[in-house]
């Protein structure tokens, strides 16, 4: 038996994998069974972080990546996404990095606030 | 602009933005007014992803779910002022009178409703008793979480964190990715304030231990903090003596909890339910003054925006239904293992064939049952697998029934875990 914690939304089912049956128990719903087998053989996460601008009303803009990456990848990604300087006045879901590190998803801005002002 | 309208809105969060979004839709006149320079309340500092599950059915950061709405609410043309801040509110037998410091001096504004959406303040070093100096590098997790986000500004270098809250554990993991070395999370209680996939994607991702039954003695440090003494508490939260230890840091975020804010509403006589710390309200969001609306974490802290959302449509909405008949307001009773429940009152005289009803349970418990009953029979019960304080619940209950001589009481009940 191995246990996990779904992240996949707030109820945070406790849940329990026999490793020889592949038989889960302890989700209330069906992404909680996906979670757990990628959790055990290729571990997922997203990052949201934010990057430097060059204009002073809005000194940094929160940008995430598009899809989940590799969850040992994240420092390779955020050193990446730390040598981004925004020079333009980009909108929500603009791309920042395109295809990070060939990982197959790209670094998007979530905010408008470059536009605010 | 004019000064009077229909209905007027305080905060531009979740709550607010979407209450006036349902006012105008339902063609109310209304303005929205806020304090800060931009639309969006506290969500534009959370730019972790997890909102709009349940209404959009996506993992959102928090400004791409709000700037969904303000999107909206800017196309309806709602009227609106920034950097404007209500200090006072009246109520007269015609209308209430707002007093607002805007960036053309003190105004006054008037309105026939309010929805009050200010929603919660953090506890602070002055919340939660710590022994010594008060040197920089000791703010609320909430503070430093505004000061990296907005400002590109990381606060410390070998940070630990006070309290299991939501915000400091997001913010634990969000001073890790900045660079930053994260040396612990000490909790009082025995069991975790945060949601359990906070506790898992923003601690054990990141090794960052969570030391439970703990709690900060003593801070060191002139002018910035040097050191913290943590010590081990019993049961009854009691420090044990021989436990203490000094960790060097020079940052401690407090994540001691969130507070509604409501003395706004205060000065014109609505009620504060001593369970949630927020507005009383009735089933339509309305708090015990007639005309003056709750929404969001100004009713109860909320941990999921898709609800506090919803509170703000019900209560827009509402403000726009005359009323047939005054209100008679029934307080529904709680019981068993109930922590909070939300609305604590029906009125009696408005539609109760959907009433949203949303609780916490005071404790972890295996297969609680929810039940509600009107004068002893059980006209409502709902099993869970499992029900914990941090996560809220919601239902939505056929009161119909209930009338003026009824005996409402809602229960959980469960194995305590
Ligand atoms: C750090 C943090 C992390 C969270 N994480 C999640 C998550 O992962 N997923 C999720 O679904 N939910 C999350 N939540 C919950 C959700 O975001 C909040 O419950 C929601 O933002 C509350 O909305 P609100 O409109 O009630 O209040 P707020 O967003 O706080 O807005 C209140 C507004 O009122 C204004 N105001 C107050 N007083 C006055 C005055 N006198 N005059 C004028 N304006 C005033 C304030 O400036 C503010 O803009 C989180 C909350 C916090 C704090
Ligand atoms: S199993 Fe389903 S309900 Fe449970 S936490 Fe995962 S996604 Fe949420």
């Amino acid at each position: 038996m191995k246990r996990v914690i779904c992240i996949e939304c707030p109820n945070g089912c406790a849940l329990e994998i026999n490793e020889e049956t592949l038989e889960v128990t302890g989700n209330r719903c069906k992404r909680g069974e996906i979670f757990i087998k990628s959790e055990l053989t290729n571990p997922k996460r997203t990052i949201q972080t934010t990057v430097k601008t060059i204009f002073k009303e809005v000194p940094v803009v929160p940008v995430r990546v598009s899809s989940l990456i590799p969850k040992d990848k994240i420092f390779d990604v955020m050193k990446e996404i730390k040598k981004v300087v925004i020079d333009k006045k980009l909108k929500i879901g603009d791309v920042v990095i395109k295809d990070v590190l060939d990982l197959g998803v790209d670094v998007i801005i979530t905010s408008n606030k470059l536009n605010e002002f | 602009m004019n000064n009077h309208y229909d209905l007027i809105v305080i905060g531009s969060g979740p709550a607010g933005i979407s209450s006036a979004i349902s006012a105008k839709e339902n063609g109310s006149n209304c303005l929205l007014i806020e304090r800060e320079a931009s639309l969006g309340g506290i969500l534009k500092q959370c730019i972790h992803d997890g909102f709009g599950l349940i209404t959009f059915n996506e993992k959102l950061s928090g400004p791409e779910y709000i700037e969904r709405y303000i999107e909206k609410f800017k196309k309806l043309n709602i009227d609106y002022l920034t950097l404007a801040f209500v200090i006072d509110i009246k109520k007269t037998p015609e209308n209430f009178i707002l007093e607002v410091v805007t960036r053309d001096g003190i105004k006054e504004f008037y309105s026939d409703s309010l929805i009050l959406a200010c929603g919660c303040r953090e506890r602070t070093a002055k919340g939660v008793f710590i022994h010594g100096t008060r040197p920089y590098g000791v703010l609320t997790a909430g503070s430093a979480q505004a000061l990296v986000n907005l400002n590109g500004v990381v606060v410390g270098k070998n940070v630990c964190i006070l309290g299991s809250g939501d915000i400091g554990l997001i913010m634990a993991r969000r001073m890790v990715l900045e660079g930053a070395n994260v040396i612990g999370v000490y909790e009082i209680k025995d069991t975790p304030s945060g949601l359990s996939r906070n506790i898992h994607q923003c601690l054990n991702d990141y090794n960052i231990p969570l030391h439970l039954s703990t709690t900060v003695k003593r801070v060191f440090g002139y002018e910035r903090l040097e050191a913290i003494e943590i010590v081990k508490v019993d049961k009854n939260f009691k420090p044990i003596d021989g436990t203490e230890e000094i960790i060097e840091c020079d940052t401690l975020l407090l994540s001691v909890g969130l507070i509604p804010e409501n003395e706004l509403g205060e000065k014109i006589g609505i009620e504060i339910d001593s369970r949630t710390k927020g507005a009383k309200c009735d089933n339509n969001f309305e708090t015990v003054i007639d005309n003056v609306y709750t929404c969001g974490n100004s009713t109860h802290v909320n941990d999921l925006v898709d609800y506090v959302s919803l509170s703000g449509k019900i209560a827009g909405k509402m403000t726009t239904i005359k009323k047939d008949s005054p209100r008679l307001l029934k307080d529904i009773i709680i019981k068993g293992n109930t922590m909070y429940l939300v609305p604590q009152m029906l009125n009696i005289n408005s539609d109760l064939s959907n009433v949203e009803m949303f609780f916490r349970s005071n404790c972890d418990l295996k297969e609680p049952i929810i039940t509600i009953s009107v004068d002893g029979n059980i006209i409502f019960k709902k099993k869970y697998m499992v029900l914990r304080p941090p996560e809220m619940e919601k239902i939505s209950v056929n009161l119909s029934q209930v009338n003026k001589d009824s005996t409402i009481e809602f229960n959980i009940e469960g194995i305590k875990l």
